[in-house]
C-alpha cells in the first residue's frame, strides 16, 4: 500500500478469497472484535450478525466505489459513515420486522455495525480506490470471512456453553453445560483457541515451504 | 506522499462544495431511512402487538379476548387502539365476555439491566396466576432462569399477593405468598418479586372494586 497511485486490481479469485483466509478480518486482522466477542454466544446470533455485516459491507462498498470520484477527499470519512449508517438502519428495521426475538438477542450490536472498523476500513482502504466489480467481490469475501469467523466462535460457544447447536441438543441430557462459555469470558477463551489454531497452521505451512525451498536449493 | 499532498492542496475544493456534498449525502440518507421506516413500521408494530397478545394470553389462563385499559383522570377506562404507555394494563375476558383478570406490565432494575415483565392478576381472590418476562438482560445460565427455568416461572401460577410477594431459599416455599428463589440468581429472583410488589402497590388503588370492572367494548377490541 505504499504506492500513491492506486493500482486498479484485476478481479480474480484471490480478490474474493483473500478476505476468507489470508486477510481474514477476525483471525488475521483482528478487526471488529466488539461484535465478535459480544454476539457469538449462539450459532443463530453469529449467523444473523455475520449476514447483517456482510450486507452492509457489500452495499456500502458498492456505493463508496461508485461515488469515489464525486466525494471530496476532505469529507470522505464523514460521507462513508453516512452511507454505512443508512444501510445499518435498513438492516436494523428489517431484522425488527423479521423477528423480535432475534432483534432482542442481538441487542445494540446491530446499530453498532456502523462503527465496525472492518466496514470503514474496507471503504477507505479498498472500495474508495477500486472499480465497482473489485470492490463488490472484495467486500463479499471479507463479509463471508467475517461470517465464517463468527460462526467458528458461535458454534463452539453454544455447543460447550449450552450443549446445543441452533437450539438442538447435541449431547445427552447428563451433559452439564460450561456456562462460562456463553458468558463474556468464554468469548475470549474461544477466540484465543481459534487464534492459536490458525497461527499454528500458518507457522507449520511456512516451515514446510522453507523446508521445501531448502531441499530444492540443496538439490541444485 | 508529500508530492501528492501538495498537488491535492493545490486543487482543494471550496468549503461550499464540502458542505454541499455532506448535505446531499445526509438528505439522501434521511430519505432512504424514512422510506425503510415507513415500509417496515406496520410489520414491526404487528410483531410487537402479537408478542404482547401472546404474553397476555399466557399469564391469564382461560382468556379468549382482551382489551387495553388506561388509567386516566383517576379512573380506568377502555383505551382500544391508543398508544401503549406505563399507564396501560390489559383486561382479559372469557368467551362469554365475562371479566377474568388483569395483565399488568411492570418493570424495574434487575441484576444487570431493567427487567420488563407482565403478570396476570385476579382481583377477586387477590392472586397472581402467571408471569412472563418480556425483556431482560440477566446473566445467561444464571439470572436468565427467571424465564428459562420452568420451576421458577411455575411459582407464579398461583401466588397470593398478601401481604406481599416474598422470596425464600429454594425448596422452602411454605406460605401462598412465597416464591422459591433461583440458586445462584438470588438478586434476579428478588428483583422479580420486588417489581411485582411495586406494581401491585401502584395499581392497588387504581383498580375498580371486584365486580365493577370495565366491560369489553366491541367484539374484537385489541
Amino acid at each position: 500500500m505504499t504506492t500513491v497511485l492506486h493500482k486498479q486490481e484485476q478481479v480474480t479469485l484471490d480478490t474474493f478469497l483473500r478476505g476468507i483466509w489470508e486477510e481474514n478480518p477476525v483471525f488475521v486482522m483482528l478487526l471488529g472484535m466488539c461484535p465478535v466477542l459480544a454476539v457469538t454466544n449462539s450459532t443463530l446470533n453469529a449467523i444473523a450478525m455475520g449476514l447483517a455485516t456482510l450486507f452492509v459491507l457489500v452495499a456500502s462498498g458498492t456505493l463508496v466505489s461508485l461515488l469515489r470520484k464525486m466525494i471530496p477527499r476532505e469529507v470522505r470519512i464523514a460521507t462513508y459513515i453516512i452511507i454505512i449508517a443508512t444501510f445499518v438502519t435498513m438492516v436494523d428495521y428489517t431484522i425488527q420486522a423479521i423477528s423480535l426475538d432475534l432483534y432482542n438477542s442481538l441487542g445494540a450490536f446491530i446499530q453498532l455495525i456502523v462503527v465496525n472498523c472492518v466496514i470503514l476500513g474496507r471503504a477507505e482502504a479498498y472500495a474508495s480506490r477500486q472499480r465497482v466489480g473489485a470492490a463488490v467481490v472484495n467486500a463479499l469475501g471479507m463479509g463471508v470471512g467475517f461470517t465464517l469467523a463468527l460462526l467458528c466462535l458461535g458454534t463452539v460457544r453454544e455447543l460447550l456453553g449450552a450443549g446445543t447447536i441452533l437450539g438442538y441438543p447435541i449431547f445427552s441430557p447428563n451433559f452439564e453445560p460450561w456456562v462460562v462459555m456463553i458468558l463474556p469470558p468464554g468469548g475470549f477463551f474461544v477466540l484465543g483457541g481459534w487464534l492459536l489454531l490458525f497461527e499454528w497452521i500458518k507457522q507449520r505451512r511456512e516451515r514446510r515451504t522453507l523446508q521445501a525451498q531448502g531441499a530444492t536449493a540443496h538439490g541444485s | 506522499m508529500s508530492d501528492s499532498l501538495n498537488t491535492l492542496a493545490a486543487r482543494e475544493p471550496g468549503t461550499a462544495r464540502l458542505v454541499l456534498a455532506l448535505a446531499l449525502a445526509g438528505l439522501v440518507s434521511g430519505l432512504i431511512i424514512i422510506a425503510i421506516f415507513e415500509a417496515t413500521l406496520p410489520t414491526i408494530t404487528a410483531n410487537k402487538a402479537a408478542e404482547l397478545r401472546a404474553a397476555v394470553f399466557r399469564v391469564l389462563p382461560g382468556v379468549s379476548r382482551l382489551q387495553a385499559l388506561r388509567y386516566e383522570g383517576g379512573v380506568l377506562v377502555a383505551a382500544p387502539g391508543r398508544a401503549v404507555d406505563d399507564q396501560t394494563i390489559y383486561a382479559g375476558y372469557d368467551r362469554e365476555q365475562r371479566f377474568i383478570g388483569y395483565a399488568i406490565p411492570a418493570e424495574g432494575p434487575g441484576f444487570q439491566d431493567t427487567i420488563k415483565l407482565l403478570y396476570g392478576y385476579l382481583p377477586g381472590p387477590r392472586n397472581i396466576v402467571g408471569m412472563q418476562i418480556l425483556d431482560s438482560r440477566e446473566t445467561p445460565g444464571l439470572g436468565d432462569k427467571i424465564y428459562k427455568d420452568a420451576a421458577f416461572v411455575a411459582n407464579f401460577d398461583h401466588l397470593s399477593v398478601d401481604p406481599k410477594v416474598m422470596t425464600v431459599k429454594k425448596g422452602q416455599k411454605s406460605a401462598p405468598n412465597e416464591i422459591d428463589a433461583i440458586t445462584g440468581a438470588t438478586i434476579s429472583s428478588k428483583a422479580v418479586a420486588r417489581i411485582i410488589n411495586e406494581a401491585r402497590e401502584r395499581w392497588e388503588m387504581r383498580l375498580p372494586l371486584p365486580g365493577s370492572e370495565p366491560v369489553l367494548i366491541g367484539q374484537n377490541s385489541q
